[in-house]
């Protein structure tokens, strides 16, 4: 099996992580195509899918450019095994239910738009500039996701058991998206991406603002899930890549 | 790959660098979305910049309206070959993000265009609301009234949303503020 190595510099780990993270999302989302409760639905999460899709392409173009090993964004997706994959855990994880995959979306977008806003502004042009966009897109995921919340947060007994079950195996997923290692903070020294921690009071706000309205109860931060950024995954991952990446698995290099 | 002998254009156009320029600009400028071909390129906003690169091949700038628009490589395969059809040789196509697309880049003509359409189009940026605020009215493209609400934010594409018209009853799509 074709797998590549590679060359993870600073600049290039951290758009892998922004790449996949999107990416892995995008497929997750996706999976709900044609099985959405409601037609709107599945439109609006088809819809979702489609900007994190155009993200990460963006991101892993930018990245392949960067590495300048003359790959492209495709072996960036398709060539790399589930431990050189870079995403947050809880894009991983699977689709579960409507209530599950609406909070997710939540709490990654309350997080990727405060993060986009800033990124926009960073030293690296082609960065500011593929943030630039996915702000815009992100806010219109951050009110989409978070209207969900509040109306399954504040539905019927059975929505709100299920917002509740989804917030509990959330939950412990949220601190991977604040952390910084060595890479992080050399690209924060140089400018290039914003600290999470600058990030974390815009995301509070949305959050709890949110779950006040949804009847959540906000969980305390305990014992946080790590590691997929380092590519240390959960099972999950490896089935997902098995589906996304089977045609190119089965038909190196094959194209249409 | 086109070689530069092949993307020249030929030597009655390319002779004279304006009209070749005016021509591809016609050209391009008359390139339609494919998912609202009521509406050109040129008066959506995608279509961002034409000019003669220094070996004398066109060169063509166009801009995602959504960072996942399925369309671009569509329009950058059109573009390429309404330049070429009009004589003025095989254009290079750049993608290029920055400065971000805005609705506020659709021309009036564009406007005028959606509305026949019945797509509603997009209200200001100026007026893009905080992250939850109160959204600006939308009047329906068939009837004219304000009393219009969303059903859905995301519609048949990213770019449109999905709304209601409370005077006539009617369904109908929204082009969304970016």
């Amino acid at each position: 099996m074709t797998t590549i190595a590679v060359a993870e510099t600073p600049l290039v780990l951290s758009l892998l992580r922004l790449a996949d993270t999107a990416l892995v999302h995008s497929h997750r989302l996706s999976e709900w195509c044609g099985h959405a409760p409601m037609i709107e639905e599945d439109l609006a999460l088809a819809n979702l899918a489609l900007d994190l899709l155009g993200q990460a392409r963006a991101l892993y173009a930018y990245a392949a450019e960067v590495e300048g090993a003359g790959r492209t964004e495709d072996d960036l997706a398709y060539l790399r095994d589930a431990p050189q994959y870079r995403n947050v855990l809880m894009a991983e994880l699977p689709r579960g239910d409507f209530a599950f995959t609406i909070l997710r979306g939540f709490l990654l977008s309350a997080w990727a738009h405060p993060f986009w806003q800033a990124a926009a502004r960073s030293a690296d042009a082609q960065l500011a500039a593929i943030a630039a966009k996915a702000e815009k897109e992100a806010a219109y995921h951050v009110r989409h996701t978070g209207e969900w919340t509040i109306r399954l947060g504040d539905g019927t007994e059975e929505s709100r058991r299920r917002m509740l079950t989804a917030l509990e195996t959330l939950w412990p997923y949220t601190g991977e998206l604040f952390e910084a290692d060595a890479a992080d903070r050399a690209m924060i020294a140089a400018g290039v991406l914003p600290d999470p921690a600058t990030l974390r009071p815009a995301w509070e706000a949305t959050v709890t603002r949110v779950f006040d309205e949804a009847l959540l109860p906000r969980p305390a931060d305990g014992w946080m899930q790590t590691g997929g950024r380092s590519g240390r995954h959960t099972e999950h991952l490896g089935h997902m890549l098995a589906v996304m990446q089977h045609l190119q698995r089965a038909y190196p290099g094959c194209t249409w | 790959m086109a070689t530069i002998a092949e993307r020249t254009a030929p030597a009655t156009l390319s002779a004279d660098p304006a009209r070749l320029l005016a021509a591809a600009r016609a050209a391009a400028a008359s390139v339609v979305d494919p998912e609202i071909p009521t509406i050109s390129i040129a008066d959506l906003g995608v279509l961002r910049d034409v000019r003669l690169g220094a070996d004398g091949v066109v060169e063509i700038d166009i801009t995602p309206t959504y960072s996942g628009c399925p369309a671009m490589r569509m329009i950058a395969l059109e573009v390429e070959a309404a330049v070429e059809r009009a004589g003025c040789g095989r254009p290079r196509v750049n993608l290029v993000l920055a400065p971000a697309w805005t609705t506020d880049w659709i021309t009036p003509a564009g406007r005028a265009a959606l509305l026949e359409a019945g797509i509603a189009p997009p209200p200001p940026a100026a007026s893009r609301r905080a992250l939850f605020g109160a959204e600006a009215p939308v009047a329906c493209p068939h009837c004219g009234s304000a009393e219009t609400e969303l059903i859905s934010e995301f519609g048949s594409t990213a770019c449109k949303a999905l709304r209601r018209c409370r005077a006539c009853g009617e369904p109908f799509h929204a082009f969304k503020c970016l």
